[in-house]
Protein backbone atom coordinates (compact mmCIF):
# COMPACT_ATOMS: atom_id res chain seq x y z
CA UNK A 1 0.00 0.00 0.00
CA UNK A 2 2.75 2.37 1.04
CA UNK A 3 4.61 1.66 -2.14
CA UNK A 4 1.53 2.60 -4.15
CA UNK A 5 1.20 5.90 -2.33
CA UNK A 6 4.84 6.71 -2.93
CA UNK A 7 4.54 5.86 -6.62
CA UNK A 8 1.38 7.95 -6.86
CA UNK A 9 3.17 10.97 -5.41
CA UNK A 10 6.01 10.61 -7.87
CA UNK A 11 3.62 10.25 -10.80
CA UNK A 12 1.71 13.37 -9.96
CA UNK A 13 4.72 15.51 -9.14
CA UNK A 14 6.19 14.72 -12.52
CA UNK A 15 2.88 15.30 -14.30
CA UNK A 16 2.32 18.70 -12.71
CA UNK A 17 5.89 19.76 -13.35
CA UNK A 18 5.49 18.82 -17.01
CA UNK A 19 2.18 20.62 -17.38
CA UNK A 20 3.49 23.79 -15.78
CA UNK A 21 5.48 24.25 -18.96
CA UNK A 22 2.26 25.31 -20.64
CA UNK A 23 0.99 28.06 -18.40
CA UNK A 24 -0.94 29.76 -21.20
CA UNK A 25 -2.98 26.59 -21.63
CA UNK A 26 -4.03 26.89 -18.05
CA UNK A 27 -5.27 30.44 -18.62
CA UNK A 28 -7.26 29.27 -21.64
CA UNK A 29 -8.68 26.38 -19.61
CA UNK A 30 -9.81 28.77 -16.90
CA UNK A 31 -11.40 31.06 -19.44
CA UNK A 32 -13.18 28.13 -21.07
CA UNK A 33 -14.43 26.89 -17.71
CA UNK A 34 -15.80 30.32 -16.84
CA UNK A 35 -17.55 30.60 -20.20
CA UNK A 36 -18.96 27.12 -19.84
CA UNK A 37 -20.21 28.03 -16.39
CA UNK A 38 -21.92 31.14 -17.74
CA UNK A 39 -23.47 29.12 -20.54
CA UNK A 40 -24.65 26.39 -18.19
CA UNK A 41 -26.25 28.93 -15.89
CA UNK A 42 -27.90 30.56 -18.87
CA UNK A 43 -29.19 27.19 -20.07
CA UNK A 44 -30.68 26.49 -16.65
CA UNK A 45 -32.11 30.02 -16.46
CA UNK A 46 -34.00 29.41 -19.71
CA UNK A 47 -36.01 26.73 -17.94
CA UNK A 48 -36.69 28.74 -14.80
CA UNK A 49 -37.34 32.04 -16.59
CA UNK A 50 -41.07 31.62 -17.04
CA UNK A 51 -41.77 30.23 -13.59
CA UNK A 52 -41.41 26.61 -14.68
CA UNK A 53 -39.31 24.42 -12.42
CA UNK A 54 -38.11 20.83 -12.56
CA UNK A 55 -40.52 18.78 -10.48
CA UNK A 56 -39.76 19.70 -6.82
CA UNK A 57 -36.40 21.25 -7.60
CA UNK A 58 -36.01 24.93 -6.83
CA UNK A 59 -33.48 27.08 -8.69
CA UNK A 60 -30.87 26.72 -5.94
CA UNK A 61 -31.39 22.98 -5.75
CA UNK A 62 -30.96 22.68 -9.50
CA UNK A 63 -27.74 24.69 -9.08
CA UNK A 64 -26.45 21.98 -6.75
CA UNK A 65 -26.93 19.38 -9.49
CA UNK A 66 -25.12 21.61 -11.96
CA UNK A 67 -22.33 22.11 -9.42
CA UNK A 68 -21.93 18.36 -8.91
CA UNK A 69 -21.89 17.91 -12.68
CA UNK A 70 -19.13 20.52 -13.02
CA UNK A 71 -17.16 18.74 -10.28
CA UNK A 72 -17.47 15.45 -12.16
CA UNK A 73 -16.38 17.11 -15.35
CA UNK A 74 -13.35 18.54 -13.58
CA UNK A 75 -12.57 15.13 -12.14
CA UNK A 76 -12.76 13.54 -15.58
CA UNK A 77 -10.60 16.22 -17.18
CA UNK A 78 -7.99 16.03 -14.41
CA UNK A 79 -7.66 12.32 -13.82
CA UNK A 80 -9.40 10.33 -16.51
CA UNK A 81 -8.95 11.76 -19.98
CA UNK A 82 -5.16 12.31 -19.91
CA UNK A 83 -4.62 8.71 -18.80
CA UNK A 84 -7.10 7.31 -21.25
CA UNK A 85 -5.36 8.79 -24.26
CA UNK A 86 -2.15 7.22 -22.96
CA UNK A 87 -3.71 3.77 -22.84
CA UNK A 88 -4.63 4.14 -26.49
CA UNK A 89 -1.09 5.20 -27.33
CA UNK A 90 0.44 2.30 -25.41
CA UNK A 91 -1.73 -0.20 -27.22
CA UNK A 92 -1.10 1.37 -30.59
CA UNK A 93 2.66 1.51 -30.15
CA UNK A 94 2.98 -1.80 -28.29
CA UNK A 95 4.64 -0.12 -25.31
CA UNK A 96 2.03 -1.64 -23.03
CA UNK A 97 4.56 -4.48 -22.61
CA UNK A 98 6.74 -2.28 -20.42
CA UNK A 99 3.81 -1.40 -18.21
CA UNK A 100 2.82 -5.02 -17.79
CA UNK A 101 6.36 -5.93 -16.73
CA UNK A 102 6.42 -3.49 -13.84
CA UNK A 103 5.99 -4.94 -10.33
CA UNK A 104 2.81 -2.97 -9.76
CA UNK A 105 -0.84 -3.41 -10.74
CA UNK A 106 -1.08 -2.46 -14.38
CA UNK A 107 -4.54 -1.02 -13.90
CA UNK A 108 -3.20 1.25 -11.17
CA UNK A 109 -0.27 2.30 -13.31
CA UNK A 110 -2.43 3.07 -16.32
CA UNK A 111 -5.15 4.95 -14.48
CA UNK A 112 -2.95 7.15 -12.29
CA UNK A 113 0.11 7.69 -14.45
CA UNK A 114 -0.60 11.31 -15.17
CA UNK A 115 -2.95 14.11 -14.29
CA UNK A 116 -3.70 17.35 -15.98
CA UNK A 117 -4.29 20.62 -14.15
CA UNK A 118 -6.63 21.58 -16.99
CA UNK A 119 -9.52 20.24 -14.94
CA UNK A 120 -8.71 22.24 -11.78
CA UNK A 121 -10.78 25.30 -12.75
CA UNK A 122 -13.83 23.09 -13.18
CA UNK A 123 -13.24 21.46 -9.79
CA UNK A 124 -12.98 24.87 -8.12
CA UNK A 125 -15.99 26.32 -9.93
CA UNK A 126 -18.11 23.25 -9.24
CA UNK A 127 -17.27 23.36 -5.54
CA UNK A 128 -18.01 27.09 -5.47
CA UNK A 129 -21.37 26.59 -7.09
CA UNK A 130 -22.33 23.87 -4.61
CA UNK A 131 -21.15 26.01 -1.70
CA UNK A 132 -23.05 29.05 -2.98
CA UNK A 133 -26.30 27.12 -3.39
CA UNK A 134 -25.75 25.44 -0.01
CA UNK A 135 -25.27 28.82 1.59
CA UNK A 136 -28.46 30.16 0.01
CA UNK A 137 -30.39 27.16 1.24
CA UNK A 138 -28.85 27.45 4.72
CA UNK A 139 -27.25 24.02 4.77
CA UNK A 140 -24.69 23.10 7.41
CA UNK A 141 -21.39 21.27 7.56
CA UNK A 142 -23.16 17.95 8.09
CA UNK A 143 -24.68 18.17 4.64
CA UNK A 144 -21.30 18.72 3.01
CA UNK A 145 -19.76 15.80 4.87
CA UNK A 146 -22.69 13.55 3.99
CA UNK A 147 -22.42 14.51 0.33
CA UNK A 148 -18.78 13.42 0.19
CA UNK A 149 -19.80 9.76 0.32
CA UNK A 150 -22.12 9.63 -2.72
CA UNK A 151 -19.80 11.97 -4.58
CA UNK A 152 -16.90 9.58 -4.07
CA UNK A 153 -19.12 6.73 -5.19
CA UNK A 154 -19.99 8.78 -8.28
CA UNK A 155 -16.30 9.38 -9.03
CA UNK A 156 -15.64 5.67 -8.63
CA UNK A 157 -18.48 4.70 -10.97
CA UNK A 158 -17.35 7.20 -13.55
CA UNK A 159 -13.77 6.00 -13.32
CA UNK A 160 -14.84 2.39 -13.74
CA UNK A 161 -16.96 3.19 -16.78
CA UNK A 162 -14.06 5.03 -18.37
CA UNK A 163 -11.61 2.31 -17.60
CA UNK A 164 -13.87 -0.37 -19.07
CA UNK A 165 -14.16 1.70 -22.23
CA UNK A 166 -10.42 2.29 -22.17
CA UNK A 167 -9.82 -1.45 -21.93
CA UNK A 168 -11.79 -2.03 -25.13
CA UNK A 169 -8.88 -0.29 -26.82
CA UNK A 170 -7.11 -3.68 -26.71
CA UNK A 171 -9.49 -4.82 -29.45
CA UNK A 172 -10.47 -1.61 -31.21
CA UNK A 173 -7.24 0.37 -30.71
CA UNK A 174 -8.65 3.77 -31.69
CA UNK A 175 -11.44 4.39 -29.22
CA UNK A 176 -11.46 8.16 -28.83
CA UNK A 177 -14.94 8.30 -30.24
CA UNK A 178 -16.34 5.66 -27.89
CA UNK A 179 -15.49 7.90 -24.98
CA UNK A 180 -16.97 10.79 -26.93
CA UNK A 181 -20.27 8.88 -26.96
CA UNK A 182 -20.07 8.33 -23.21
CA UNK A 183 -19.18 11.99 -22.60
CA UNK A 184 -22.23 12.98 -24.60
CA UNK A 185 -24.59 10.85 -22.58
CA UNK A 186 -23.07 12.10 -19.34
CA UNK A 187 -24.13 15.61 -20.37
CA UNK A 188 -27.58 14.49 -19.28
CA UNK A 189 -26.30 14.77 -15.70
CA UNK A 190 -26.48 18.54 -15.81
CA UNK A 191 -30.11 18.38 -14.77
CA UNK A 192 -31.97 16.46 -12.06
CA UNK A 193 -33.23 13.17 -13.38
CA UNK A 194 -36.88 14.10 -12.78
CA UNK A 195 -36.56 16.79 -15.44
CA UNK A 196 -36.71 14.06 -18.10
CA UNK A 197 -39.70 12.18 -19.49
CA UNK A 198 -40.17 8.66 -18.03
CA UNK A 199 -38.48 6.77 -20.87
CA UNK A 200 -35.36 8.96 -20.56
CA UNK A 201 -35.32 8.46 -16.78
CA UNK A 202 -35.22 4.69 -17.19
CA UNK A 203 -32.43 4.96 -19.75
CA UNK A 204 -30.34 7.30 -17.61
CA UNK A 205 -30.82 5.22 -14.48
CA UNK A 206 -30.41 1.67 -15.69
CA UNK A 207 -28.63 1.79 -19.04
CA UNK A 208 -26.24 4.68 -18.47
CA UNK A 209 -26.31 5.39 -14.74
CA UNK A 210 -26.16 9.18 -14.97
CA UNK A 211 -28.75 9.57 -12.21
CA UNK A 212 -26.37 8.05 -9.66
CA UNK A 213 -23.54 10.33 -10.66
CA UNK A 214 -25.13 13.74 -10.13
CA UNK A 215 -28.71 13.57 -8.89
CA UNK A 216 -28.02 11.21 -5.99
CA UNK A 217 -25.10 13.22 -4.53
CA UNK A 218 -27.20 16.37 -4.85
CA UNK A 219 -30.11 14.71 -3.07
CA UNK A 220 -27.90 13.58 -0.22
CA UNK A 221 -26.53 17.09 0.06
CA UNK A 222 -30.05 18.50 0.17
CA UNK A 223 -31.04 16.00 2.83
CA UNK A 224 -33.83 14.42 0.85
CA UNK A 225 -32.40 11.09 -0.12
CA UNK A 226 -34.28 7.88 -0.33
CA UNK A 227 -31.86 5.33 1.11
CA UNK A 228 -32.55 2.74 -1.57
CA UNK A 229 -31.01 5.18 -4.06
CA UNK A 230 -27.91 5.64 -1.94
CA UNK A 231 -27.58 1.88 -1.57
CA UNK A 232 -28.00 1.63 -5.34
CA UNK A 233 -25.19 4.14 -5.85
CA UNK A 234 -22.95 2.12 -3.54
CA UNK A 235 -23.70 -1.18 -5.21
CA UNK A 236 -23.23 0.36 -8.62
CA UNK A 237 -19.85 1.87 -7.75
CA UNK A 238 -18.51 -1.33 -6.21
CA UNK A 239 -19.99 -3.49 -8.94
CA UNK A 240 -18.60 -1.33 -11.73
CA UNK A 241 -15.19 -1.14 -10.08
CA UNK A 242 -15.02 -4.89 -9.73
CA UNK A 243 -16.23 -5.24 -13.31
CA UNK A 244 -13.49 -2.93 -14.53
CA UNK A 245 -10.82 -5.01 -12.79
CA UNK A 246 -12.24 -8.23 -14.14
CA UNK A 247 -12.66 -6.78 -17.60
CA UNK A 248 -9.09 -5.50 -17.70
CA UNK A 249 -7.71 -8.94 -16.89
CA UNK A 250 -10.01 -10.43 -19.51
CA UNK A 251 -8.90 -7.88 -22.10
CA UNK A 252 -5.23 -8.51 -21.43
CA UNK A 253 -5.67 -12.10 -22.56
CA UNK A 254 -6.32 -10.73 -26.02
CA UNK A 255 -3.41 -8.35 -26.01
CA UNK A 256 -0.90 -9.19 -28.69
CA UNK A 257 2.06 -6.95 -28.14
CA UNK A 258 4.05 -5.47 -30.95
CA UNK A 259 6.63 -8.22 -30.70
CA UNK A 260 4.55 -11.36 -30.22
CA UNK B 1 -19.40 20.31 -77.41
CA UNK B 2 -16.24 20.70 -75.33
CA UNK B 3 -16.67 22.35 -71.96
CA UNK B 4 -15.04 25.70 -71.35
CA UNK B 5 -11.54 25.27 -70.04
CA UNK B 6 -12.16 26.90 -66.68
CA UNK B 7 -14.74 24.19 -65.92
CA UNK B 8 -12.80 21.20 -67.18
CA UNK B 9 -10.32 21.02 -64.36
CA UNK B 10 -12.76 21.35 -61.43
CA UNK B 11 -15.00 18.74 -63.03
CA UNK B 12 -12.10 16.33 -63.09
CA UNK B 13 -10.62 17.19 -59.69
CA UNK B 14 -13.81 17.24 -57.64
CA UNK B 15 -15.15 13.76 -58.49
CA UNK B 16 -11.68 12.26 -58.15
CA UNK B 17 -11.07 13.67 -54.69
CA UNK B 18 -14.63 12.92 -53.59
CA UNK B 19 -14.36 9.27 -54.57
CA UNK B 20 -10.96 8.95 -52.91
CA UNK B 21 -12.13 10.41 -49.63
CA UNK B 22 -15.40 8.50 -49.79
CA UNK B 23 -13.51 5.23 -50.09
CA UNK B 24 -11.31 6.30 -47.20
CA UNK B 25 -14.28 7.09 -44.96
CA UNK B 26 -16.08 3.87 -45.80
CA UNK B 27 -13.07 2.04 -44.42
CA UNK B 28 -13.93 3.20 -40.89
CA UNK B 29 -17.64 2.48 -40.78
CA UNK B 30 -17.73 1.51 -37.09
CA UNK B 31 -15.92 4.69 -36.15
CA UNK B 32 -18.40 6.68 -38.23
CA UNK B 33 -21.32 5.17 -36.37
CA UNK B 34 -19.81 6.21 -33.05
CA UNK B 35 -19.33 9.72 -34.35
CA UNK B 36 -22.99 9.84 -35.34
CA UNK B 37 -23.98 8.65 -31.86
CA UNK B 38 -21.74 11.18 -30.19
CA UNK B 39 -23.92 13.90 -31.71
CA UNK B 40 -26.83 12.80 -29.57
CA UNK B 41 -26.72 15.88 -27.36
CA UNK B 42 -29.82 17.44 -29.04
CA UNK B 43 -31.77 14.28 -28.26
CA UNK B 44 -31.07 14.70 -24.54
CA UNK B 45 -32.32 18.26 -24.68
CA UNK B 46 -35.31 17.06 -26.65
CA UNK B 47 -36.39 15.08 -23.59
CA UNK B 48 -35.81 17.96 -21.21
CA UNK B 49 -37.67 20.54 -23.24
CA UNK B 50 -40.48 18.19 -24.15
CA UNK B 51 -41.10 17.61 -20.47
CA UNK B 52 -40.82 21.34 -19.76
CA UNK B 53 -43.20 22.30 -22.58
CA UNK B 54 -45.85 19.95 -21.19
CA UNK B 55 -46.27 22.44 -18.37
CA UNK B 56 -47.62 24.92 -20.91
CA UNK B 57 -45.43 27.71 -19.55
CA UNK B 58 -43.41 28.09 -22.74
CA UNK B 59 -44.24 29.53 -26.12
CA UNK B 60 -43.78 26.23 -27.94
CA UNK B 61 -45.87 23.07 -27.71
CA UNK B 62 -44.26 19.70 -26.87
CA UNK B 63 -44.78 18.55 -30.47
CA UNK B 64 -43.03 21.59 -31.85
CA UNK B 65 -40.16 20.95 -29.44
CA UNK B 66 -39.79 17.35 -30.59
CA UNK B 67 -39.73 18.39 -34.23
CA UNK B 68 -37.31 21.21 -33.56
CA UNK B 69 -34.73 19.10 -31.76
CA UNK B 70 -34.93 16.29 -34.31
CA UNK B 71 -34.23 18.94 -36.95
CA UNK B 72 -31.34 20.22 -34.82
CA UNK B 73 -29.96 16.70 -34.67
CA UNK B 74 -30.07 16.37 -38.46
CA UNK B 75 -28.58 19.81 -39.09
CA UNK B 76 -25.82 19.18 -36.58
CA UNK B 77 -24.99 15.84 -38.22
CA UNK B 78 -24.80 17.43 -41.63
CA UNK B 79 -22.65 20.34 -40.54
CA UNK B 80 -20.07 18.65 -38.31
CA UNK B 81 -16.60 20.01 -39.05
CA UNK B 82 -13.21 18.92 -37.66
CA UNK B 83 -10.79 20.58 -40.07
CA UNK B 84 -8.85 22.32 -37.29
CA UNK B 85 -7.56 19.04 -35.83
CA UNK B 86 -6.35 17.85 -39.23
CA UNK B 87 -4.86 21.19 -40.13
CA UNK B 88 -3.08 21.62 -36.80
CA UNK B 89 -1.42 18.25 -37.25
CA UNK B 90 -0.41 19.03 -40.81
CA UNK B 91 1.25 22.26 -39.73
CA UNK B 92 2.98 20.85 -36.65
CA UNK B 93 4.26 17.72 -38.36
CA UNK B 94 5.19 19.48 -41.57
CA UNK B 95 2.78 17.41 -43.62
CA UNK B 96 1.55 20.62 -45.17
CA UNK B 97 4.75 21.00 -47.17
CA UNK B 98 4.10 18.39 -49.88
CA UNK B 99 0.54 19.63 -50.22
CA UNK B 100 1.80 23.13 -50.94
CA UNK B 101 3.59 21.85 -54.03
CA UNK B 102 0.36 20.67 -55.62
CA UNK B 103 -1.54 22.98 -57.93
CA UNK B 104 -4.55 22.90 -55.60
CA UNK B 105 -5.15 24.89 -52.45
CA UNK B 106 -5.06 22.49 -49.43
CA UNK B 107 -8.30 24.02 -48.18
CA UNK B 108 -10.21 22.36 -51.01
CA UNK B 109 -8.92 18.96 -50.01
CA UNK B 110 -10.26 19.43 -46.50
CA UNK B 111 -13.54 20.73 -47.83
CA UNK B 112 -14.03 17.78 -50.15
CA UNK B 113 -13.02 15.27 -47.48
CA UNK B 114 -15.73 16.71 -45.22
CA UNK B 115 -18.21 16.52 -48.06
CA UNK B 116 -17.34 12.88 -48.77
CA UNK B 117 -17.71 12.02 -45.11
CA UNK B 118 -21.21 13.50 -45.22
CA UNK B 119 -22.11 11.03 -47.95
CA UNK B 120 -20.69 8.12 -45.98
CA UNK B 121 -22.54 9.26 -42.86
CA UNK B 122 -25.87 9.63 -44.61
CA UNK B 123 -27.12 6.04 -44.15
CA UNK B 124 -26.53 6.19 -40.38
CA UNK B 125 -28.36 9.50 -40.10
CA UNK B 126 -31.29 8.19 -42.12
CA UNK B 127 -31.49 5.09 -39.91
CA UNK B 128 -31.35 7.09 -36.68
CA UNK B 129 -33.90 9.65 -37.85
CA UNK B 130 -36.14 6.79 -38.96
CA UNK B 131 -35.88 5.32 -35.46
CA UNK B 132 -36.74 8.68 -33.89
CA UNK B 133 -39.71 9.20 -36.20
CA UNK B 134 -40.94 5.75 -35.26
CA UNK B 135 -40.59 6.57 -31.55
CA UNK B 136 -42.13 10.02 -31.94
CA UNK B 137 -45.10 9.79 -34.31
CA UNK B 138 -45.93 13.43 -33.59
CA UNK B 139 -42.73 14.47 -35.32
CA UNK B 140 -43.74 13.00 -38.68
CA UNK B 141 -44.20 16.00 -40.90
CA UNK B 142 -43.01 17.17 -44.27
CA UNK B 143 -40.30 19.86 -44.07
CA UNK B 144 -41.93 23.28 -44.07
CA UNK B 145 -39.62 24.89 -46.63
CA UNK B 146 -37.76 22.05 -48.27
CA UNK B 147 -35.63 24.02 -50.71
CA UNK B 148 -34.87 26.87 -48.36
CA UNK B 149 -33.86 24.50 -45.57
CA UNK B 150 -31.57 22.56 -47.90
CA UNK B 151 -30.00 25.83 -48.96
CA UNK B 152 -29.66 26.95 -45.37
CA UNK B 153 -28.00 23.66 -44.39
CA UNK B 154 -25.48 23.99 -47.23
CA UNK B 155 -24.72 27.56 -46.23
CA UNK B 156 -24.47 26.59 -42.57
CA UNK B 157 -21.96 23.88 -43.44
CA UNK B 158 -19.90 26.32 -45.52
CA UNK B 159 -19.97 28.94 -42.78
CA UNK B 160 -19.03 26.47 -40.07
CA UNK B 161 -16.20 25.16 -42.23
CA UNK B 162 -14.94 28.65 -42.97
CA UNK B 163 -15.09 29.66 -39.31
CA UNK B 164 -13.16 26.64 -38.16
CA UNK B 165 -10.67 26.77 -41.01
CA UNK B 166 -10.03 30.39 -40.10
CA UNK B 167 -9.28 29.53 -36.47
CA UNK B 168 -7.11 26.73 -37.80
CA UNK B 169 -4.84 29.34 -39.39
CA UNK B 170 -3.74 30.28 -35.87
CA UNK B 171 -1.78 27.01 -35.92
CA UNK B 172 0.92 28.90 -37.83
CA UNK B 173 1.54 31.03 -34.75
CA UNK B 174 0.71 28.88 -31.72
CA UNK B 175 1.03 25.16 -31.10
CA UNK B 176 -2.43 24.46 -29.81
CA UNK B 177 -4.93 26.05 -32.15
CA UNK B 178 -7.56 23.55 -31.04
CA UNK B 179 -7.85 25.36 -27.70
CA UNK B 180 -9.41 28.25 -29.61
CA UNK B 181 -11.83 25.91 -31.27
CA UNK B 182 -12.81 24.43 -27.91
CA UNK B 183 -13.58 27.91 -26.70
CA UNK B 184 -15.59 28.90 -29.74
CA UNK B 185 -17.40 25.58 -29.55
CA UNK B 186 -18.81 26.68 -26.20
CA UNK B 187 -20.28 29.80 -27.78
CA UNK B 188 -21.54 27.65 -30.63
CA UNK B 189 -23.29 25.31 -28.18
CA UNK B 190 -25.05 28.02 -26.27
CA UNK B 191 -25.91 30.54 -28.99
CA UNK B 192 -26.64 28.38 -32.00
CA UNK B 193 -29.96 27.13 -30.66
CA UNK B 194 -28.59 23.74 -29.68
CA UNK B 195 -29.50 24.02 -25.98
CA UNK B 196 -32.85 25.69 -26.62
CA UNK B 197 -34.75 27.15 -29.56
CA UNK B 198 -33.91 30.83 -29.82
CA UNK B 199 -37.64 31.51 -29.66
CA UNK B 200 -37.40 30.75 -25.94
CA UNK B 201 -34.52 33.17 -25.28
CA UNK B 202 -35.24 36.50 -23.60
CA UNK B 203 -35.97 39.16 -26.23
CA UNK B 204 -32.78 41.21 -25.76
CA UNK B 205 -30.47 38.18 -25.77
CA UNK B 206 -32.11 36.87 -28.92
CA UNK B 207 -31.72 40.20 -30.71
CA UNK B 208 -28.03 40.29 -29.76
CA UNK B 209 -27.39 36.68 -30.76
CA UNK B 210 -28.76 37.24 -34.26
CA UNK B 211 -25.85 39.59 -34.93
CA UNK B 212 -23.37 36.76 -34.34
CA UNK B 213 -22.79 33.98 -36.88
CA UNK B 214 -23.95 31.24 -34.49
CA UNK B 215 -27.75 31.07 -34.97
CA UNK B 216 -27.28 30.64 -38.71
CA UNK B 217 -25.40 27.40 -38.06
CA UNK B 218 -28.23 25.51 -36.36
CA UNK B 219 -31.26 27.53 -35.42
CA UNK B 220 -32.11 29.00 -38.83
CA UNK B 221 -31.83 25.76 -40.84
CA UNK B 222 -33.68 23.79 -38.14
CA UNK B 223 -36.45 26.38 -37.95
CA UNK B 224 -36.83 26.32 -41.71
CA UNK B 225 -37.29 22.56 -41.59
CA UNK B 226 -39.96 22.60 -38.89
CA UNK B 227 -41.60 25.86 -39.90
CA UNK B 228 -40.81 28.13 -36.96
CA UNK B 229 -41.00 31.77 -38.06
CA UNK B 230 -37.71 32.94 -39.60
CA UNK B 231 -36.98 35.92 -41.77
CA UNK B 232 -35.67 33.91 -44.71
CA UNK B 233 -34.19 36.65 -46.88
CA UNK B 234 -32.46 38.43 -44.06
CA UNK B 235 -30.94 35.26 -42.62
CA UNK B 236 -29.64 34.11 -45.99
CA UNK B 237 -28.00 37.46 -46.65
CA UNK B 238 -26.47 37.58 -43.16
CA UNK B 239 -25.10 34.05 -43.51
CA UNK B 240 -23.57 34.94 -46.86
CA UNK B 241 -22.02 38.10 -45.43
CA UNK B 242 -20.47 36.14 -42.58
CA UNK B 243 -19.17 33.59 -45.11
CA UNK B 244 -17.55 36.36 -47.12
CA UNK B 245 -16.08 37.88 -43.97
CA UNK B 246 -14.51 34.63 -42.81
CA UNK B 247 -13.33 33.82 -46.32
CA UNK B 248 -11.48 37.13 -46.48
CA UNK B 249 -10.03 36.77 -43.01
CA UNK B 250 -9.01 33.20 -43.80
CA UNK B 251 -7.17 34.13 -47.01
CA UNK B 252 -5.42 37.02 -45.28
CA UNK B 253 -4.25 34.83 -42.38
CA UNK B 254 -3.27 32.08 -44.82
CA UNK B 255 -0.93 34.39 -46.73
CA UNK B 256 0.58 35.83 -43.56
CA UNK B 257 0.85 32.39 -41.97
CA UNK B 258 2.58 30.77 -44.92
CA UNK B 259 5.40 33.29 -44.61
CA UNK B 260 5.92 32.16 -41.04
CA UNK B 261 5.43 28.48 -41.75
CA UNK B 262 8.52 26.58 -40.72
CA UNK B 263 7.26 23.02 -40.38
CA UNK B 264 9.56 20.13 -41.13
CA UNK B 265 10.92 20.39 -44.63
CA UNK B 266 9.72 23.92 -45.23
Amino acid sequence: MQRYLRVLRLFWEVAIAAELEYRLNFVIATLSSLTALGGNLFGLFLFYRTGYGFQDWSWQEALVVLGVFTLLQGFAATFLSPNLSRIVKHVQAGTLDFVLLKPISSQFWLSTRTLSPWGFPDLVLGATMVAYAGHQLGLGLGNYLAAVIPLTLGFLSLYSLWFILGATSIWFVKIYNVTEVLRNFLEAGRFPIVAYPPAFRIFFTFVIPVAFLTTVPAQVFLNRIDYTWLAGAGLLAIGLFQASRWFWRFALRFYTSASS
Amino acid sequence: MPLPRCLQRPLRVIPTLLSVYYAYMIEYRAELMFWVLSGSFPLILLGLWQEAARSGQFELTPDQIVRYFLAVFVVRQLTVVWVIWDFEREVLEGKLSPLLLQPLDPGWRHFLSHLAERLARLPFIVALVGLCLWLYPEARQAPAHLLWSLGAICLAFCLRFLMQYTSAMVAFWVERATAIEQFSFLLYTFFSGMVAPLALFPETVRAAVFWTPFPYLIYVPASLIVGLPVNIGQSMVTTLLWCVFFWGLNRWLWRRGLKRYSGMGA
